[in-house]
């Protein structure tokens, strides 16, 4: 039997997985949730026909954004992350003896559900005593919170989809208010391959820029991303992420990983040419913005 | 086409299931028939671009009048069934399919009453359609003075026993006309202003553009046709969902249908368009069978913005606590009005804000305050976005508060009927050096599209301020035949 799971990345290009089962297929008040079975990518949590993650590239995402601001922030204690209902990134915190509070914001509960009951090990960090899940969403969440959290993480990866409000100015600017004043803040950026993703990922450094004073990208290779490549917002009040990179430090933590060392911490920071001229355009594009503005206000 | 038996009875439901117009539409389309008449785009293939834009589906219901699909002008089939499913669905005796707007259907309430020189009843807070029907009919306003919230400068509604004073100083008007709910979402207490209008022997009318919802909705404010009037003008495009433009005018009580046509047809094209008499065909049996649930949950969400709103404090979203039972008897809790002063901000100001920076398009913003439009296609999360947003604007741009002129509403002194006044002789002059003159045209922010000066009144310097006050604050100046409203048109 041949049966397929496709997803299109862009209106010409699809990616074809092999499936072997359909373990699970529900709907929610947010969204069609599937989980298949396949034999490359092991099983695979389906949102509205998009993979959300792979047993096989989880670990690429879910480490990148928790070592690279574990490693820069030197006192971190309390983490807010947003739509991290597949329990992979709190896991990875939790491996982190020095925080305290995890909390999480996942407006779904049936993904929270689901997710612990066919990625056990994924999920696994949930069942720590430092997590707890919030169901609401997650502006409203932050409506009330400020000067909170030294790191914040959106896990969420569909700037259309259910949790399009998670990519918006509203937002990141909510989430500078919640965050200390040395607070980090962790998002996603997209995937700028594709022309049709351009804009997004370029609208989005607009918006963080804008807002927070230390605003640098990182990329990961994760293979079930568009184009099998990924970039990683990195926001914050204070720190550089590479100025105020203490690797030694983090080294002696011990933390087992299998795609993070702190030599990939440096060059994921290093992007390609036409990568940093799209970043670099909406940089100039907003410095130009904040000057007429000063001049107005004259 | 599934045609109804007319002598089987059936129940409500089963009648409003049915969208005739649709239907002959549908059915129309099967028949894949060779146009030799107008329009000229042909279903599209003369224009490719225009179905690039819109879709195929989209033009080829573009069609014309003719005989399966009934004509507007004069229906005899699947629009006259059309339209008497939606006097049904309205508690009305008859139902009339606009397509110029709302505008369309005020502006035939009053000159289905009024006759050149006959007195009309309204208060000066009406939307521009109406002042503009009496320079078409020459008919003369006699002005209500509505009340003012002080705190939030909005003009309330209309109270009854002022009404009845009115109508005592002048017996011989024809009709009373008023706006329910206002665009703020204020409530007059149409019942007894019906009542009171009727033992005078006057036609009541009313602008009800902003209501549609309440002949649907549960626990909401009472509508025109409960209440008795006479006439009243619904915008099925605002809450009700048909495309913009789209309208209805329903009557009551025995006006007389024919003549309410033949007055529609002075001024109604005929070559009325197909989207948007199915789209009121659609909506309205979609309301009428879906429409307490849908209403249901627009008040939900209202609720729970305004609730959400008042929590971020420095904004006043207000609802039900400003009933006093007389200038606000009622208030429709779908709106959702905030008065911005509070953070310092004018109404435009938050709203150029949200548009500008956060990516949202609310309805209006005025001096003191903005107007989120909720309706049936609203989701949980967009009001998430609009409350974030106002919770950061607040954050970042709050100022210290200064006074700013409140009052959204100035009654000005009527001096000569609208008509003769827009038809007098007129000199143009800056508009800083008009005060004392008869004003010769209009002048209105858009939205929300009450006129600041109408024809024939009197101009004064706390208008003239007003006006320049809401321009330096970004508000668009509409009416006046000089664009960008520096110059006023006087009457010599």
């Amino acid at each position: 039997m041949e049966l397929w799971f496709s997803e299109f990345h862009t209106n010409n290009v699809k990616l074809s997985i092999r499936s072997d089962e359909q373990l699970y297929s529900g709907e929610s008040d947010y969204q069609r949730l599937d989980v298949i079975n396949t034999p490359e990518f092991g099983k695979m949590l389906v949102s509205d026909g998009d993979i959300v993650f792979s047993e096989a590239d989880e670990f690429v995402y879910d480490e990148m954004v928790t070592h690279v601001p574990m490693a820069v922030h030197p006192h971190v204690k309390k983490v807010l992350i947003f739509g991290g209902g597949d329990g992979g990134v709190a896991t990875c915190f939790a491996k982190y003896p020095e925080i305290e509070e995890i909390d999480l914001v996942e407006p779904d509960e049936m993904l929270v559900e689901v997710s612990k009951k066919y990625f056990p090990e994924q999920t696994e960090g949930l069942n720590d005593p430092r997590v707890h899940i919030y169901y609401q969403d997650g502006l409203h969440f932050l409506r009330t919170v400020q000067n909170e959290y030294d790191i914040i993480i959106n896990d969420s990866n569909d700037p259309f989809g259910h949790e399009e409000g998670l990519f918006t100015k509203e937002f990141f600017g909510s989430c500078y208010k919640a965050l200390k004043d040395d607070g980090i803040m962790i998002y996603q950026h997209g995937s700028p391959f594709y022309d049709e993703d351009e804009e997004a990922c370029r609208s989005m450094h607009r918006k963080v820029y804008r807002i927070f004073p230390v605003s640098r990208v990182y990329q990961a290779h994760i293979a079930t991303c568009p184009a099998g490549y990924w970039l990683f917002g990195f926001a914050s009040k204070k720190y550089h992420p590479l100025n105020d990179f203490d690797p030694a430090k983090w080294k002696k933590k011990n933390i087992e990983t299998w795609y993070y060392t702190t030599n990939l911490h440096v060059g994921a920071f290093m992007l390609p040419k036409y990568v940093e001229d799209l970043l670099e355009e909406e940089e100039g594009r907003t410095k130009q913005e904040i000057k007429n503005e000063l001049e107005e206000t004259k | 086409m599934i045609r109804r038996n007319k002598t089987v009875k059936e129940n409500f439901v089963e009648r409003q299931s049915h969208a005739p117009v649709y239907e002959a539409l549908e059915e129309f389309k099967k028949k894949k028939v060779v146009p030799f008449d107008v329009p000229g785009h042909k279903r599209g293939r003369g224009n490719p671009e225009l179905v690039a834009l819109l879709g195929e589906q989209c033009v080829s219901l573009d069609v014309n009048s003719m005989k399966p699909l009934d004509n507007l002008c004069h229906p005899v089939s699947v629009i006259q069934e059309s339209e008497e499913l939606t006097a049904e669905a309205f508690g009305a005796e008859c139902a009339f399919l606009m397509v110029g707007g709302t505008t369309s259907a005020v502006q035939s309430m009053i000159l289905a009453t009024c006759k050149p020189g006959d007195e009309i009843i309204l208060p000066r807070n009406v939307h521009k359609s109406a002042i503009n029907a009496l320079v078409l009919c020459g008919a003369i306003p006699v002005y209500v003075e509505p009340k003012t919230e002080p705190r939030i400068g909005i003009a309330l509604g209309v109270d009854p026993n002022e009404i009845e004073d009115v109508i005592k100083k002048h017996p011989k008007a024809k009709a009373v006309l008023i706006n329910n709910p206002t665009y703020y979402g204020i409530c007059s207490d149409l019942k007894r202003i019906t009542d009171i209008v009727h033992q005078h022997n006057m036609k009541m009318l009313v602008d009800e553009a902003h209501g549609t919802h309440l002949y649907f909705g549960e626990n909401l404010p009472i509508n025109a046709m409960k209440a008795g009037a006479d006439m009243a003008a619904i915008s099925m495009h605002k809450s009700g969902g048909s495309l913009t433009q789209s309208s209805i005018l329903l009557t009551n009580n025995g006006m007389n249908a024919d003549y309410v046509r033949q007055i529609i047809n002075l001024t109604q094209t005929t070559s009325a368009s197909y989207l948007l008499i199915s789209s009121l065909d659609i909506s309205r049996r979609n309301l009428a069978l879906r429409g307490r649930e849908s209403f249901g949950k627009v008040v939900r969400m209202a609720e729970y913005a305004r609730e959400e709103i008042n929590a971020i404090g420095g904004y006043y979203a207000y609802g039900k606590e400003l009933v006093n039972g007389k200038s606000v008897f009622d208030y429709d809790v779908t709106k959702l009005s905030i008065y911005t002063q509070g953070i310092g901000l004018t109404g435009i100001e938050v709203y150029d804000l949200l548009r500008d920076e956060y990516d949202i398009q609310i309805e209006f913003g005025d001096i003191g305050n903005i107007l989120a439009y909720i309706s049936i296609g609203d989701r949980i999360r967009d009001i998430e976005r609009l409350v974030g947003a106002l919770a950061e604007i607040k954050r970042i741009y709050e100022k210290e508060q200064r006074p700013i002129i409140t009052g959204d509403y100035i009654q000005p002194e009527v001096v000569l009927s609208p008509q003769s006044a827009f038809y007098s002789e007129k000199k143009r002059l800056p508009i800083r050096e008009t005060v004392g003159q008869i004003c010769a045209e209009f002048i209105m922010c858009y939205p929300p599209g009450i006129p600041i000066l109408a024809p024939g009144e009197r101009i004064t310097k706390e208008i003239i301020d007003y006006i320049l006050f809401a321009r330096e604050k970004g508000c668009s100046l509409q009416g006046t035949e000089d664009l960008n409203a520096d110059y006023l048109n006087v009457i010599v």
